[in-house]
């Protein structure tokens, strides 16, 4: 500012203003770390904190009962490792999670291109799709529960009027792994679905014409526009539901009967490694904190090594570059 | 550049800003511990409980009777309330002011006794002569301090559908049909002849489970020893209720049904089992599932030497803030006048010996269930009990040992390989 006096700024004032020049530089380097210190602030203290905590925890012999804790090493990793209701939980996981993620993903890749499509009351599908994801997680477990009954489910009655006969759904492995893949796919289909539809709606339609110039088909351009056009978000979508589906737990908890603890079926036959968890952590009377911490560890390292797998896996889609 | 005048102005509205968000964060603060500090005498007692014990009433007498005093139930699912209840426990914080814990789960926090209030404080130890030996004893932490005052109690009889008997040839009367079954071996032998001649897709009971869990309840020593080591292994009883049971799944007495399983319920409604082990509370239960099979049902004596099912104390636990009117509460809900009431209400059995054999109770009988005398033949039942004991794993254990029979039922492994795989998780319990 200027105020017409041509008096030499003071000795005083330029001093003033070199302090302020030095506040903005620190206000222009600092001010960026401090907006977004909150969040970190939380992340460290719900996030970070009760991760290394955990590590710590299963290092001991905690017990929520007992009064003392010690230190006794990675005997609780040793012990797991030789636990065969672990490895059986993971069978469980692994294989439920291929039956509701991959069928799911596809189906919702081909319901977005269902709907890309100009179709009558577009915004109606759309938007119905969506449903099922704003839908009470107990509600729809208890409801296909019951679905899924034995003698008196509704899956079974339809099928009995085809002619096939009762499946106990829950009693089964491959059974209970189907019925709780239905529920997952039921509730992730339309979101995943829309995901798609928003990454194909910014795909340019010359590409299409180009391709229809060359001779191909509504199939190949699926194939060979679509898809790879696509494939950070078919990234985004496996890695997510990699993440959530291993580490399944409200679904198969209320798909049991009352009476089998958490057990997951009275062979642990759909048993995650998430309900094995609860089960040694809180199930029944045991209440074996440091084991428990143990597998919440485990759970960990083993989803992040699967989601990289995945992602190495999905990187392999014809790049849309090439 | 920025003028002196501007370059100062936004220090004050910085000032004010943050003195206007402490201002409301303080009178946030200040608010809810305002609301929880009580006003002169008014006291909220929370409650919590795993089922309608039917005290909504009682709730409102107590009320009456202590202006000022507000009485807040919460009802949770029963496996999340006692798995909140340990944790609570533990963890020092989260505890209602009285809590609920059944028969299955007070030998884990009566081990404990530290963490609940002893009601002996609260002059609840002479009231001892009150209740029935085997319940005052099941209260009582290890140097005898009161952790818990006992509501009600299971006890035992067969529930029967009159009208499936009567189709399979067997007697449909309650004296003939007690008199069918003198032992469980005669209850298994009276399902084969059921099956027989019984109509299609019926079986003689309901649940393997809830058969072994009867026979077991009559084993004296069941799976604890009075030294307190877990004896299932060697323990020639629960080998024998195993076998027993085992006889009647491959006699196809079973319908394989997971007790309070949505197929069990609705196998009330289609009337897929004839009999059922009948804790008292199941009256209630059955009559809520099944409300058009009124006098269909009958009840019979248990084989044996009577029975328990259920049951439960009511705790208070150390965290509470309000120890003094806790304990009046836990006392006057367990008081005789106030068990009588909600045996009216609920059909839950009272605890007291002196309310069993009281007319009140000896005479009451249920419509639902054909007029039957159930307040005498449930006070029979657990007047005639003999005291087991209970272990801190108790739970645990009869959690594996359905597992291990459903197994059966539904045909996964053979009864060998299944009893072997129940001593394992048992072991591993341990």
């Amino acid at each position: 500012m200027s105020d017409g006096t041509a008096a030499a700024p003071t000795h005083a004032v330029r001093r003033r203003s070199a302090t302020r020049r030095r506040l903005r530089r620190v206000d222009a380097k600092v001010s960026p770390y401090l907006y977004v210190a909150p969040f970190f602030i939380l992340f460290g203290v719900f996030g970070i904190f009760p991760l290394l905590y955990t590590a710590w925890v299963s290092l001991t012999d905690r017990n929520l009962l007992a009064s003392d804790s010690n230190f006794i090493g990675l005997d609780n990793y040793t012990a797991l490792m030789h636990d065969e209701y672990f490895w059986h939980a993971v069978v469980n996981t692994l294989g439920i999670w291929v039956l509701s993620t991959i069928p799911q993903l596809v189906l919702a890749l081909v319901i977005a291109h269902v709907l890309n499509r100009s179709l009558h009351v577009r915004t109606f599908f759309r938007m119905g799709i969506l449903l099922p994801q704003v839908t009470s997680l107990v509600a729809v477990a208890l409801i296909f529960t019951q679905l899924f009954g034995y003698r008196y489910g509704l899956v079974n009655y339809v099928l009995n009027q085809v002619g096939i006969e009762n499946v106990n759904w829950e009693a089964g492995r491959l059974s209970s792994w189907f019925a709780l893949s239905t529920m997952v796919t039921w509730r992730w289909v339309g979101y995943n679905a829309l995901l798609y539809l928003a990454a194909m709606q910014s795909i340019p339609d010359e590409l299409y014409e180009a391709s229809a110039v060359d001779g191909a088909r509504t199939w190949r351009q699926f194939i060979h526009v679509t898809v790879p056009m696509l494939r950070p978000t078919i990234i985004f979508t496996v890695i997510i539901s990699t993440i959530g589906g291993l580490q399944l737990f409200t679904e198969p908890f209320l798909f049991q009967p009352v009476q089998s603890g958490s057990t997951g079926g009275s062979a642990r036959q759909y048993q995650t490694v998430a309900m094995y968890l609860y089960e040694k952590a809180f199930g029944g009377t045991q209440f074996d904190f440091g084991y428990a911490a143990a597998i919440a560890w485990c759970l960990f390292l083993f989803i992040a090594f699967i989601s990289f797998i995945n992602y190495l896996l999905v990187r392999r889609i014809r790049s849309a570059d090439v | 550049m920025r003028s002196k005048q501007t370059g100062k102005r936004w220090r004050p509205r910085v000032v004010a800003v943050a003195l206007v968000v402490t201002a409301l964060a303080a009178a946030g603060f200040a608010a809810t511990t305002a609301s929880g500090k009580p006003q002169a005498e008014e006291t909220t007692l929370t409650i919590s409980l795993f089922g309608d014990f039917g005290y909504h009433d009682l709730y409102k007498q107590y009320e009456a009777a202590h202006p000022g005093v507000t009485i807040k139930e919460s009802i949770q699912d029963f496996a999340v309330h006692h798995s909140n209840l340990a944790k609570s426990v533990a963890t020092g914080a989260g505890a209602a002011d009285v809590e609920a814990i059944e028969v299955g789960f007070i030998a884990q926090f009566k081990a404990q006794p530290d963490r609940f209030v002893n009601l002996r404080q609260y002059g609840a130890g002479a009231l001892k002569t009150r209740w029935l030996s085997w319940k005052w004893a099941q209260g009582l932490g290890r140097k005898g301090e009161i952790v818990g005052l006992g509501t009600d109690v299971g006890s035992l009889a067969i529930c029967y559908r009159r009208d499936l008997f009567q189709k399979a040839g067997l007697p449909s009367k309650r004296a003939d049909v007690s008199k069918l079954w003198p032992t469980w071996q005669a209850f298994v032998d009276a399902g084969k002849k059921f099956q027989a001649k019984a109509p299609k897709g019926v079986t003689f009971f309901d649940s393997g489970s809830n058969v072994y869990n009867a026979i077991i309840g009559q084993a004296t020593p069941a799976y604890y020893d009075v030294s307190g080591k877990v004896i299932v292994a060697t323990n020639p009883k629960v080998k024998a209720a195993w076998d027993l049971t085992m006889q009647g799944i491959a006699a196809g007495e079973s319908a394989g049904f997971a007790a309070f399983s949505n197929d069990w319920n609705t196998g009330y409604k289609k009337g897929s089992f004839a009999t059922v082990t009948c804790p008292a509370w199941m009256m209630g239960y059955i009559q809520g599932q099944a409300p058009a099979t009124k006098g269909k049902w009958d009840i019979a004596a248990t084989p044996g030497t009577g029975g328990n099912w259920g049951g439960s104390y009511l705790a208070v636990p150390k965290q509470t803030k309000n120890a003094a009117m806790a304990a009046d509460l836990v006392k006057f809900l367990t008081s005789p006048a106030s068990e009588a009431f909600v045996f009216k209400q609920t059909g839950n059995l009272p605890s007291q010996p002196k309310l069993l054999k009281s007319n009140a109770v000896a005479g009451f009988k249920n419509p639902f269930f054909n007029n039957a005398p159930v307040g005498q033949i449930f006070a029979n039942s657990a007047l005639r009990l003999r005291p087991q004991i209970i272990g801190p794993q108790q739970g645990a254990i009869q959690t594996a040992s359905s597992n291990a029979i459903q197994r059966v039922e539904q045909k996964k492994q053979s009864p060998a390989k299944s009893w072997a795989q129940f001593l394992k998780d048992v072991k591993a319990l341990q």
